[in-house]
């Protein structure tokens, strides 16, 4: 990397391995508070239903139930992403719309009393039509789920770049392909959990969440309360990839329970209400047009997607719009047509899954993109390597992509892969297959529209010099990114990282950041951090300079030790000089604060996929599919990464393994199912199949060299856009395998072994 | 097993359970899991609920060294067990070698599954000191990790067996 850093580049362990080895980590569900109740949400049995009339009576009489509350008890102020879409209340007033809608909320004394007392909640319902399929729900005459959304049309985006007809026109080759998604959960393996207590008018909220702010704003604003009165934390976060991020019932329900009770109220999802509470990945329906020329150039693409939002609204509006924002950035084409609906269904609603919106798109489009390489006669990875964006362009929808090295990720992959040995020459059932992706580093703007920056950080060097806090409100769910701040505020401050301790995801006690989302927080929080560390630096070197008579620029300071740079024998400790500061100036302290340039066009939605900077990655994967069977076997599997400068290596190739099992078992068995009723019928771990250990190949994870001039040191993001190239890499080798396409997500055993007798029936006819 | 009735005819059952060395009395229900003995009761918060029905083995402890998920055994069966929970595998602040080869191989990432996923390896490695990798993929097939697609899980559980040599 050139540059000669103490802390960065370096794969030290993480701060919290030692907590969370032992079984010391507590986690929100391991706190417990004196006097605490436990409570628990009632859910709707009904996928569509009007809601007659709620009796609690007999569940208040109940011994040991302390309250019960419905939509009578709690504001009913709707919320949701952008007010456009505000589509949720605390309960539902009027109507359920899905199986697993919040009805009501009981607090006990413990959980077997909120359980009964739950059963013993009267409510009378007068069953609706219900409709489960986005294509269905579009359809006139179809049931109508929400007022506001006629037709059952969600979101409707029309985006038109260049002249899609003309490039079309203009190609050698156009070509038409139809791809669809399925419904997944993230299940991060620690369920959701909600805390609340409060002191006087301040309630504090402990959740285990993705972005303390988010979350305060949204009870604030349901509630009608100033920000500075709700207190949101966390303590560590057992995984979230997106799910954390949205309010859920728990958090509103604990709130409202602990203020009428008085006492602390704990409350919990089990692993059903989980994939109730959903949020997770949209199944999405496909249709992509492409021109090229004879080489292989792509001219043109229009993407015509449709996508089943089901219940409630979310970030899932994002989700609509970043399925199409993203797909011009990888490869680099001047002609461009979005077209989405995303529909309302009767099933719990869609939200922010790793790669928001895109991880499907892509999968389509690596597919799709491979038939047009065999159309052509083109190498599949050498129609990729043509088509790469290069570094310092502009995408046909205005987002600025200052470094890109995914020429080289692909030519890395074609290397460490054998991919020349490989292609076309392996034995019969097996196959090698290629697909792209990469994300923002970082959304460009928000989640509600406000002024605030990015992200803030303080660091407080302690009065004695001995030790030194970061505080910053990123929000640790197991990414790194406590341990990874840290070795950025002890790189910027000239620290060693022994000393650095930090006050994460506390809206009171550490700073503003919008949280763990859109794979901001190396490059946006560490911004903040940096800036930070070398407000602290520039103190020290001051301070110094003073005691030892001479000017702050004839001094630099490393690992704690500031010394003179023609005379680095003359030194001073840090620790000293900290000291000498805080008796002459008081606290040693530095604060930075980030906020990325105006970034985007200005068409409709034109925010969705800004960002500073952009990863980008190959993934390549060798399968072997049991042709009796369908069975299929990933053998191994490749991933070449740019993602910038790397502020710890054994982290960053920890979330490529990661990001490549989840969309591994997106790719072949995850899928959440549904009964006849709409309720969720495979709602648990057994069922929702995850991949297990003897599911995983082995995963070689490099890198590309690339600093990114946007972003501090140079870092961009790693953990969602690892997962994106996933699905299509595996369908692509799938289908090197096999020679027939399965244009369907998840791409199961048993549509391999049907695809295989359907192709074998040809062969014979 | 001595058996108390409350006002509504509830039945408790006085157990002692050995847990991680040291013998606990307490009176419990008939359907009270050992997970809910071991986090309630005795706030031994290591031990992680993830589905409580067997499938995520977040909950594993060992049962007279054997690993089970501690959501499918009722406290009053493991009565007369000795039973090792995360929090007893360190012995007065010095890790484990599973736990160290988990820190020093960035096996962790939520830590979630962490507890469980150690105990699993611990049992394999007392029972097969030095297994294959496909025995350690198999030990631990019944734990589920969302972060780390296992692969650095497997590289600790094998570093640590080649470290007990």
């Amino acid at each position: 990397m050139g540059e000669n850093y103490e802390v960065i580049g370096k794969s030290v362990p993480r701060i919290d391995g030692v907590a969370k080895a032992t079984g010391r980590a507590k986690y929100t569900g391991d706190l417990k508070f004196p006097n605490m109740l436990v409570g628990k949400i009632l859910h709707s049995p009904h996928a569509h239903a009007r809601i007659l009339n709620i009796d609690t009576s007999e569940a208040e009489k109940l011994p040991g139930v302390k309250a019960v509350i419905t939509h009578r008890d709690v504001p009913s102020t709707k919320y949701g992403l952008s007010p456009a879409r505000w589509d949720e209340t605390i309960f539902c007033i009027d109507k359920v719309r899905f199986v697993g809608d919040k009805v009501a909320a009981v607090a006990a004394v413990d959980e077997e009393t909120a359980y009964k007392a739950l059963k013993l909640i009267k409510v009378d319902y007068e069953v609706l039509p219900a409709v489960f399929d986005p294509y269905e729900a579009l359809k006139e005459g179809a049931p109508q789920i929400f007022e506001e959304y006629p037709g059952n049309i969600n979101t409707e985006i029309h985006q038109h770049f260049g002249d899609v007809d003309k490039a079309f026109a203009e190609a050698y080759h156009v070509r038409r392909d139809f791809f669809s998604g399925q419904r997944t959960y993230h299940s991060p393996l620690e369920p959701h959990v909600s805390i609340a207590f409060w002191e006087g008018p301040k309630v504090t909220v402990y959740s285990s969440n993705q972005s303390v702010h988010y979350l305060q704003y949204h009870l604030a604003r349901v509630f009608g309360m100033p920000m500075g009165n709700v207190r949101v934390l966390k303590t560590h976060v057992g995984g979230g990839f997106g799910g954390k991020l949205d309010p859920t019932g728990l958090d509103f329900a604990a709130v409202k329970l602990s203020q009428i009770t008085g006492r602390p109220v704990k409350m919990l999802y089990d692993r059903k209400e989980m994939f109730y509470n959903n949020r997770g990945r949209h199944a999405q329906y496909m249709e992509l047009t492409t021109g090229v020329t004879k080489e292989g150039k792509i001219l043109g693409v229009h993407a015509n997607f449709v996508m089943d939002g089901g219940a409630y609204t979310g970030l899932g509006v994002a989700s609509a719009y970043y399925a199409g924002a993203l797909l011009t950035v990888l490869y680099d084409f001047d002609n461009y047509k979005f077209d989405m609906i995303r529909a309302v269904t009767n099933l719990p609603g869609c939200g922010a899954q790793r790669g928001h919106g895109q991880p499907q798109p892509r999968f389509a489009f690596e597919s799709h993109l491979d038939h047009i390489a065999e159309d052509l006669g083109i190498d599949p990875l050498e129609i990729r390597i043509i088509n790469a964006r290069k570094p310092k362009t502009v995408t046909i929808n205005d987002f600025k992509v200052d470094s890109y090295a995914l020429k080289e990720a692909l030519e890395k992959a074609r290397e460490i892969s054998g991919w020349r040995e490989k292609k076309g020459k392996l034995p019969p059932g097996r196959g090698i297959g290629v697909g792209n992706g990469g994300f923002v580093s970082g959304a460009g703007y928000p989640c509600y529209r406000t002024d605030l920056p990015q992200a803030v950080a303080i660091i407080k060097v302690h009065d004695d010099g001995s030790m030194a806090t970061l505080y910053t409100g990123a929000v640790e769910i197991g990414q790194g990114s406590d341990t990874v701040l840290l070795q950025m505020a002890a790189e910027a401050m000239g620290y060693p990282l022994e000393k650095m301790r930090i006050v994460a995801g506390d809206t009171d006690l550490a700073t503003h950041d919008f949280g763990a989302y859109a794979s901001r927080q190396t490059l946006m929080s560490g911004w903040a951090v940096k800036k930070a560390g070398e407000e602290v630096k520039n103190k020290i070197l001051q301070t110094a300079a003073e005691m030892m008579l001479v000017v702050p620029e004839q001094l630099d300071v490393k690992q704690g030790v500031v010394f003179l740079k023609a005379h680095p024998e003359e030194s001073l400790t840090f620790e000293e000089v900290a000291r000498t500061y805080f008796v002459k100036y008081g606290q040693l302290i530095g604060q930075g604060s980030y906020k990325p340039p105006k970034l985007g066009g200005t068409f409709k939605g034109a925010a969705v996929g800004t960002s500073p900077a952009y990863s980008a990655a190959t993934q390549v994967a060798e399968v072997e599919i049991d042709e009796e069977t369908g069975e299929i076997k990933v053998i191994e599997a490749w991933d070449v990464h740019d993602c910038g400068m790397v502020i710890n290596p054994a982290l960053l190739h920890g979330q490529v393994h990661g990001a490549f099992y989840m969309g591994m078992g997106e790719s072949i068995w995850e899928e959440v199912l549904f009964d006849e009723k709409g309720d969720v019928a495979n709602g648990n771990l057994a069922e929702y199949r995850m991949p297990t250990a003897l599911d995983m190949p082995p995963v070689t994870s490099e890198l590309v060299d690339s600093i990114d001039p946007n972003a501090p040191w140079g870092v961009k993001e790693v953990g969602e856009g690892a997962t994106t190239p996933t699905m299509a890499c595996l369908a692509n080798a799938i289908y090197d395998a096999m020679g027939v396409r399965i244009e369907s997500l998840p791409l199961t055993y048993e549509k391999v072994w049907r695809a295989l007798k359907e192709k074998r029936e040809k062969e014979k006819a | 097993m001595q058996k108390i009735e409350d006002r509504s005819e509830t039945k408790y059952y006085l157990i002692t359970l050995k847990v991680n060395g040291d013998s606990y009395t307490r009176a419990v229900k008939a359907n009270t899991l050992l997970v809910n003995f071991l986090r309630e009761e005795l706030d031994l918060t290591g031990t992680k609920k993830g589905c409580e029905l067997g499938d995520c083995g977040s909950c594993t402890v060992l049962l007279d060294g054997k690993p089970v998920n501690s959501c499918l055994v009722l406290a009053l069966e493991a009565e007369g067990h000795e039973i090792t929970t995360i929090e007893g595998l360190s012995q007065n602040d010095k890790l484990d070698k599973l736990q160290e080869a988990f820190v020093e191989n960035a096996a962790i990432q939520c830590g979630y599954c962490t507890p469980g996923m150690i105990m699993s390896a611990k049992a394999l490695l007392t029972r097969n000191p030095h297994p294959t990798e496909g025995e350690v993929r198999e030990a631990i097939a019944g734990n589920l990790c969302r972060c780390t697609g296992y692969v650095n899980i497997v590289k600790a559980i094998m570093s640590a067996a080649e470290e007990q040599q």
